[in-house]
């Protein structure tokens, strides 16, 4: 599945300019340890995390993530957004929580296998 | 010249530190110890700042009024300031940007301030022991607008730490010094973490009672032992 279809499912606002949301999606990781995400999530996940800060694009691009998922409609600065943007890495923004989105994710992504 | 010193103590204002963290035990444990410079350093607080000063003064030693800030992204950062007005000015920064919570005294401690005396003056009722809703970057932007530095706390440990919830320390923030842990070595982190070696390296005590702060074995190279002296270095 594609991030842009992962989005339209979950009725997530993509924060970011577009670029990036022809990536497949492989799976879901959900972690707010940025040190710990970048030793254990895996290449090509959707990322859920409550932080914001510019330096989840650089743990994005590290591990090769599909793309960001902030929960809770939490406000995502503008600097990382910017960032996001220049290395194509797509942001969505929910109103669920983290488990809601899991939960939702568990069910789409197991739709399509 | 060589200043050494502990810039990294709590108060008994800070709920997880020891009721004998008052302002005289702690520079006297300092002034025994053989240290030049000391900061009581209390989380998202300044309010025992003048106290120590006043104590600190009054022994030769140098006090730096500071606070430990926790970020929203829940990382710690040790902030010095050129004087009282300005830690006062980012505690009323930190405050607004604090939950509106009642700290719970059986579950997180007293919040004590006091006077120069050791005097009991007051007991902090709001949750001091949390993250602020300030970011980094804001702590970054308003400290340094104070004249005050600001370094990210034992960076070194799993928890609280820049680079345990950041993943790498971002380079944009003009960061030039870290501080790891009392019971880090400089040396042996820089081995396993050689990418860190650009920075300079403060080792504090982050001392909850008065053993645990440090013996006269940190130091910095000062132009004059001072506030004003020490904050110049941590700046280059």
């Amino acid at each position: 599945m594609k991030i842009s279809e992962f989005a339209d499912s979950l009725q997530m606002k993509v924060v970011t300019d577009g670029k990036g949301l022809d990536r497949e999606i492989s799976g879901v990781y959900i972690c707010d340890l940025l040190s710990w995400v970048m030793s254990h999530a895996n290449k090509g996940d959707v990322w859920i995390t409550v932080h914001t800060h510019l330096n989840i694009v650089a743990v994005a691009l590290l591990v090769e993530l599909a793309c960001i998922v902030v929960p809770e409609d939490i406000q995502v600065e503008e600097a990382t957004i910017k960032k996001a943007n220049e290395e194509g890495i797509a942001i969505l923004r929910s109103g669920k929580t983290s488990y809601e989105i899991a939960v939702e994710a568990n069910r789409i992504i197991g739709e399509e296998t | 010249m060589k200043a050494y010193y502990d810039l990294h103590i709590h108060s008994a204002l800070s709920p997880c530190a020891d009721n004998e963290m008052t302002p005289n035990n702690i520079v006297n444990m300092a002034y025994i110890k053989g240290l030049d410079v000391i900061a009581v350093t209390d989380h998202n607080v300044a309010l025992n700042c003048e106290a120590v000063l006043k104590c600190a003064k009054n022994r030769g030693i140098v006090a730096v009024p500071g606070m430990e800030i926790e970020t929203k992204e829940e990382v710690h950062m040790l902030c010095l300031f050129p004087g009282l007005d300005e830690v006062l000015k980012m505690q009323s920064i930190v405050n607004k940007a604090l939950p509106k919570m009642e700290n719970r005294e059986d579950i997180f401690g007293q919040q004590i301030i006091m006077d120069e005396d050791d005097n009991v003056i007051g007991n902090y009722n709001q949750m001091l022991l949390t993250a602020t809703g300030l970011s980094i970057d804001e702590v970054f932007e308003k400290a340094g607008q104070l004249g005050g530095v600001v370094i990210p706390a034992h960076i070194d440990r799993d928890s609280f730490s820049i680079i345990s919830n950041l993943g790498i320390v971002p380079d944009y923030l003009g960061i030039k010094y870290l501080e790891v842990s009392k019971a880090c070595l400089v040396s042996d982190f820089l081995s396993s973490n050689p990418y860190l070696s650009q920075y300079s390296f403060i080792r504090s005590s982050d001392a909850h009672n008065l053993g645990d702060l440090m013996e006269k074995e940190s130091s910095i190279e000062v132009r004059e032992i001072s506030i004003r002296g020490l904050l110049d270095s941590l700046k280059k």
